[in-house]
C-alpha cells in the first residue's frame, strides 16, 4: 500500500499479515498485538524485522520493553472521528521512547496530516488512483504549511508560541 | 389521504427546497409532487440523491404530507415550521389576544 | 469551502469540516456560531458582529448559553467572507462546533467582581490557546466544555461542565484550582463530582491534559449518547477515575506544558484591570436620580451588581425585553451597546451564559446616562433574574435537532408576567426552556425547568422543579405529567402563584421550593385533573 512518508508518495514492503498467514511469504511483515502476544518467544527466536499494528483501545504500555523490536508500529483510524490513536502515538513517543516508525493507517485524510505529524507519526497510508495520490500528496504539504506556530507542546519539534516567546525575552535578557 | 414528498435544503443557502415535477426543486411547498406508493417515492429519492451528487441540494429526505385538494400539507410540526418559517413573530400577538 | 462548492468534497466529508468551523445546517437555513472567548468582546468587535448581521444576515443576531452568537441565515457561499471579516478583528468560528474542546466560557463578571480571587480570564486564555486545534484531542469521543469562575459565587455554571474550574485559595494562600470533572446536562444531566480539591495554577494545563488523554483513550465511542465524559466518570466513579488522571498526571506533570511565570504575566496583561478612578463609595447624583425616577430605581435593583472597585458598577444589559426573543440584539442594539461601552464602560462588553450582556466597569455617576442610552435602544428590561429572564435554546423554531418550540413559549410566559411590579414581587426566579432533551436551553437547573417534547406529532412540555446551576448546583425533579403548549403558561402561573402563597419573607422561589418539597406545587398543579 502506497504510504506518504517524508514529503514522498512511496510503495514500500510492509504488510499486514492476518494471524492465521505464516510470516515469511513477506520480507515486511507486520502482526497484531494478539498474534505477538501469542508467538512472541517463537517470534523472538527467528529474529524477524517485525512491525506491530496496536488496536486503539490498547495501551502501548502493554507491549513494554518490547516496543523498542519493532521496526514499525501502526496504530488505526477506523475512521477519521476516533482519535485514540493520536493518544496512543503521543504515549509511544513521548512517555516510552519509541523510535521507530510510526504509521497511521485506515480512514485519514488531508485534514488530519498536521495533527498526526504533530503527534509524532511518520508515515500515512493513502489510497486511490494516480490523481487521488498526487492530490493527497498536494494536500500533505498544504497541511504541513497552513500553521507555522502550534499553540501547544506535543510530539514533533515545532516550538510552540509560549516557548517562542520565551526564548525571544531570554535573548532580549542576554544582550 | 397521506402521501409523502421529497425535501433537502440548498447547498449554497441553505434555504428549504421541495422537489417537483420534473426534478425541479422548488421553494413552495404546493409545487411539491407527492409520492403515493413506495416505488414512486423511491424514484424521488433517486432524482434526490442525484442532485445531492451534483451539489444542488443537501440531506434530502422525504417526509409525510396529507394531500388535500391536490396541495400538499406537512403532518408533523416540525415540517410544518420548516414550511412556513419560524413562529417567533406571531404567538405573541395570540397571548395578547387572549 | 470552495472544495465543497467544486465538488472536490462531498458532503460525508465536508460535514466536520463545516463544524469545525462553526457552521450548522438548521431548518430553514445554515447557521454560522461565531466564538466569543469567555464572553469577552470590545465595542470594536461588537461593531463587526453587527455589520455582519447587517451585511450576511437579516439584522440581528443571537447571544447563546455558551457565550457566543449565533446568526441564524448566512449564506454558505458566504460563509469565507464572513469569516474573513472576523478575522480583521482577530474573531473566528473555529471550534465552536464538533467532537473538540469548544469556546472556554467565564464568569461573566471576571475582572469586576467584588468577590473574586483573581480574574477567571487570564486562565480561560491559557486554556483556549493550549486547546486550540490540539493535535491530540481534536477528534474526541464527543464535544468538550470547559468552564472558569474566579469567585465562589458561582456564575458559570461550572458544576454541570464537562471540566469545571473554581479558582480558591489552599491554607497556606496560593492562588489555584478546584477541579469538577463529569458535569453536564443532555440526557444524562449530573452534576459533576469534584476531582481534586486544590490544583497549583502552574500545573493546570498538564492536569486538564491528563483528564483528557484519559478520556480520549477511554471514553466510549460506540454510542454518541454515551460518549461525553461524563458518562466514562458516572461509570467508573469519580474518585477511580480520578485516580486514572493522577496516574496520567504524575507521568506528566513537570514538563513543557507548565507556563513560565512571565508567560502567565503576558497573558494576564491583556486581562489587567482598567485605570479606575478614586471615587467616594456613593454617588449623589446617582441616588437622586434612583430617588427620582422609579423606573430607574426598579432597574438598578436588577440589573446593577456590586463592583470591586469602589464608585463602579457592574451593569447587566437585559435581552429579555417582554416578547422578543431571549438572547437576540439587533444590529443597531448592537451598536448602541458598543457606543456605551465605548464612551462609559472602558470599552469592555461581556455575554453571560444568561443569554445577557453586561458592562462590566461603569463608574455609578454615569449610571443614569447610560441607562437612558439602552432605553433608546429598546435595551432597557429591568428583569435580570426575575421570571422573565429566560435562558431559551432556539428550539423547533430555528434548530434541526428540536422536538418542541422554545422561544414562543418564552414569549407568552414573559408577556403573562410583562407587569414588573409583580416580576419584582415574585423575586429571584431562573426559568430555563430547552426544546429538546440535548438541554441548550439548561431546563435541568432551572429553578424552573420546561423541557418540550414530542408526543404523536404535538409539542408538550414537561415541567422541572428545584433546579440550581450556581455553587449549590442542583437538577430539577420532574413535577408530574406534561403540558401542552396552550396549557404550560397557566401552569408556570399557578407554579409561581402557589410559591407567593407559600413563601416565607424573603424566601426565594429556590429556597421555598427546598424547604416545602414538591408536594404543594404537585397538588396546585394536578388537583382536579
Amino acid at each position: 500500500m502506497p504510504v506518504i512518508k517524508d514529503g514522498q508518495l512511496v510503495e514500500d514492503d510492509w504488510t499486514f499479515m492476518p494471524d492465521s498467514v505464516p510470516l515469511d511469504e513477506v520480507s515486511r511483515p507486520v502482526i497484531s498485538l494478539a498474534r505477538w502476544q501469542g508467538e512472541s518467544r517463537a517470534l523472538r527466536v527467528r529474529n524477524l524485522r517485525l512491525g506491530l499494528r496496536l488496536p486503539n483501545d490498547a495501551d502501548p504500555a502493554a507491549v513494554g520493553a518490547e516496543l523498542h523490536r519493532f521496526a514499525l508500529i501502526e496504530l488505526e483510524f477506523p475512521t477519521f472521528r476516533d482519535g485514540r490513536a493520536y493518544s496512543q502515538a503521543r504515549l509511544l513517543r513521548e512517555r516510552h521512547g519509541y523510535l521507530g516508525e510510526l504509521r497511521a493507517v485506515g480512514a485519514i485524510g488531508r485534514d488530519q496530516y498536521f495533527f498526526l505529524d504533530r503527534c509524532g507519526f511518520d508515515s500515512v497510508t493513502v489510497a486511490g488512483d494516480e490523481a487521488e495520490l498526487a492530490r493527497a500528496l498536494e494536500g500533505w504539504f498544504e497541511a504541513m504549511a497552513e500553521i507555522s506556530v502550534p499553540m501547544q507542546p506535543a510530539s514533533d519539534r515545532r516550538p510552540p508560541a509560549s516557548s517562542l516567546r520565551e526564548r525571544r525575552r531570554a535573548a532580549a535578557g542576554a544582550s | 389521504m397521506t402521501a409523502r414528498i421529497v425535501t433537502a435544503n440548498g447547498l449554497r443557502d441553505g434555504e428549504v427546497l421541495y422537489l417537483a415535477r420534473g426534478g425541479r426543486w422548488t421553494r413552495d411547498l404546493a409545487e411539491a409532487e407527492p409520492a403515493e406508493s413506495p416505488e414512486a417515492e423511491a424514484a424521488l429519492m433517486a432524482i434526490a440523491e442525484g442532485a445531492m451528487r451534483c451539489r444542488a441540494v443537501v440531506e434530502a429526505y422525504a417526509m409525510a404530507v396529507a394531500v388535500e385538494e391536490g396541495t400538499p400539507h406537512p403532518l408533523s410540526q416540525r415540517e410544518r415550521i420548516r414550511a412556513a418559517g419560524p413562529t417567533v413573530g406571531t404567538d405573541i400577538a395570540i397571548e395578547r389576544g387572549r | 469551502m470552495a472544495r465543497r462548492l467544486s465538488g472536490d468534497l462531498d458532503e460525508d466529508r465536508f460535514k466536520p469540516l463545516r463544524l469545525m468551523n462553526g457552521v450548522y445546517l438548521q431548518l430553514h437555513a445554515y447557521m454560522l456560531r461565531v466564538a466569543i472567548p469567555y464572553g469577552t468582546l470590545d465595542s470594536r468587535e461588537m461593531c463587526r458582529l453587527a455589520r455582519i448581521a447587517r451585511v450576511y444576515d437579516r439584522g440581528y443576531g443571537h447571544f447563546t448559553t455558551r457565550q457566543n452568537i449565533q446568526f441564524n441565515w448566512p449564506k454558505l457561499a458566504e460563509v469565507p467572507d464572513i469569516l474573513a471579516d472576523l478575522a480583521e478583528v482577530e474573531m473566528h468560528a473555529i471550534q465552536t462546533s464538533g467532537n473538540c474542546i469548544r469556546n472556554v466560557t467565564a464568569d461573566h463578571f471576571a475582572g469586576a467582581a467584588a468577590d473574586e480571587v483573581e480574574d477567571p480570564r487570564i486562565h480561560a486564555e491559557v486554556i483556549r490557546q493550549w486547546s486550540t486545534l490540539h493535535p491530540e484531542f481534536s477528534f474526541l469521543p464527543r464535544k468538550f466544555k470547559i468552564a472558569v469562575t474566579g469567585a465562589a459565587r458561582d456564575r458559570a455554571a461550572i458544576n454541570v461542565h464537562d471540566i469545571g474550574l473554581q479558582m480558591l485559595r489552599n491554607e497556606a494562600g496560593e492562588p489555584g484550582f478546584r477541579v469538577v470533572v463529569g458535569g453536564g446536562l443532555g440526557r444524562t444531566p449530573i452534576v459533576g463530582p469534584t476531582i481534586r480539591e486544590f490544583l497549583p495554577k502552574a500545573e493546570l494545563l498538564s492536569y486538564l491534559e491528563a483528564i483528557l488523554r484519559v478520556y480520549n483513550r477511554l471514553g466510549r465511542r460506540d454510542n454518541p449518547f454515551k460518549a461525553r465524559i461524563k458518562i466514562l466518570v458516572a461509570s467508573v466513579g469519580g474518585d477511580v477515575f480520578a485516580a486514572m488522571v493522577e496516574e496520567e498526571w504524575q507521568a506528566l506533570r513537570g514538563g513543557s506544558l507548565d507556563l513560565p511565570e512571565e508567560e502567565v504575566a503576558r497573558i494576564a496583561a491583556y486581562f489587567a484591570s482598567p485605570p479606575f478612578e478614586a471615587l467616594p463609595a456613593q454617588d449623589t447624583g446617582f441616588e437622586a436620580m434612583r430617588f427620582e425616577d422609579r423606573d430607574f430605581a426598579r432597574w438598578c435593583r436588577t440589573n446593577l451588581h456590586a463592583h470591586k472597585q469602589q464608585g463602579y458598577a457592574i451593569l447587566s444589559i437585559s435581552l429579555k425585553p417582554v416578547g422578543g426573543v431571549p438572547g437576540d440584539a439587533t444590529a443597531e442594539q448592537m451598536e448602541a451597546v458598543a457606543d456605551l461601552a465605548e464612551r462609559y464602560g472602558q470599552d469592555e462588553i461581556r455575554v453571560s451564559h444568561e443569554q445577557n450582556l453586561v458592562l462590566p466597569h461603569i463608574r455609578l455617576r454615569d449610571v443614569h446616562a447610560v441607562w437612558q442610552g439602552l432605553v433608546a435602544a429598546g435595551l432597557g428590561a429591568a428583569n435580570i433574574g426575575l421570571v422573565s429572564d429566560i435562558i431559551s435554546c432556539p428550539g423547533l423554531d430555528y434548530c434541526n435537532l428540536a422536538n418542541a418550540r422554545s422561544i414562543p413559549v418564552a414569549q407568552r410566559i414573559a408577556t403573562r408576567f410583562a407587569d414588573l411590579d409583580r416580576q419584582h414581587d415574585i423575586g429571584e426566579l431562573k426559568l430555563k426552556i430547552s426544546g429538546c432533551i440535548n438541554a441548550c436551553g439548561h431546563h435541568h437547573v432551572g429553578h424552573i425547568g420546561i423541557l418540550g417534547v414530542d408526543k404523536k406529532g404535538s409539542e408538550f412540555y414537561q415541567i422541572t422543579l428545584g433546579g440550581s446551576a450556581g455553587e449549590d448546583a442542583s437538577l430539577g425533579d420532574i413535577v408530574g405529567p406534561a403540558f401542552s403548549y396552550d396549557d404550560v403558561v397557566d401552569a408556570v402561573e399557578t407554579l409561581v402563584e402557589t410559591y407567593v402563597g407559600l413563601r416565607e419573607k424573603g424566601e426565594r422561589f429556590l429556597d421555598a421550593y427546598r424547604r416545602l418539597g414538591p408536594a404543594p406545587f404537585k397538588e396546585a398543579l394536578y388537583a382536579g385533573h
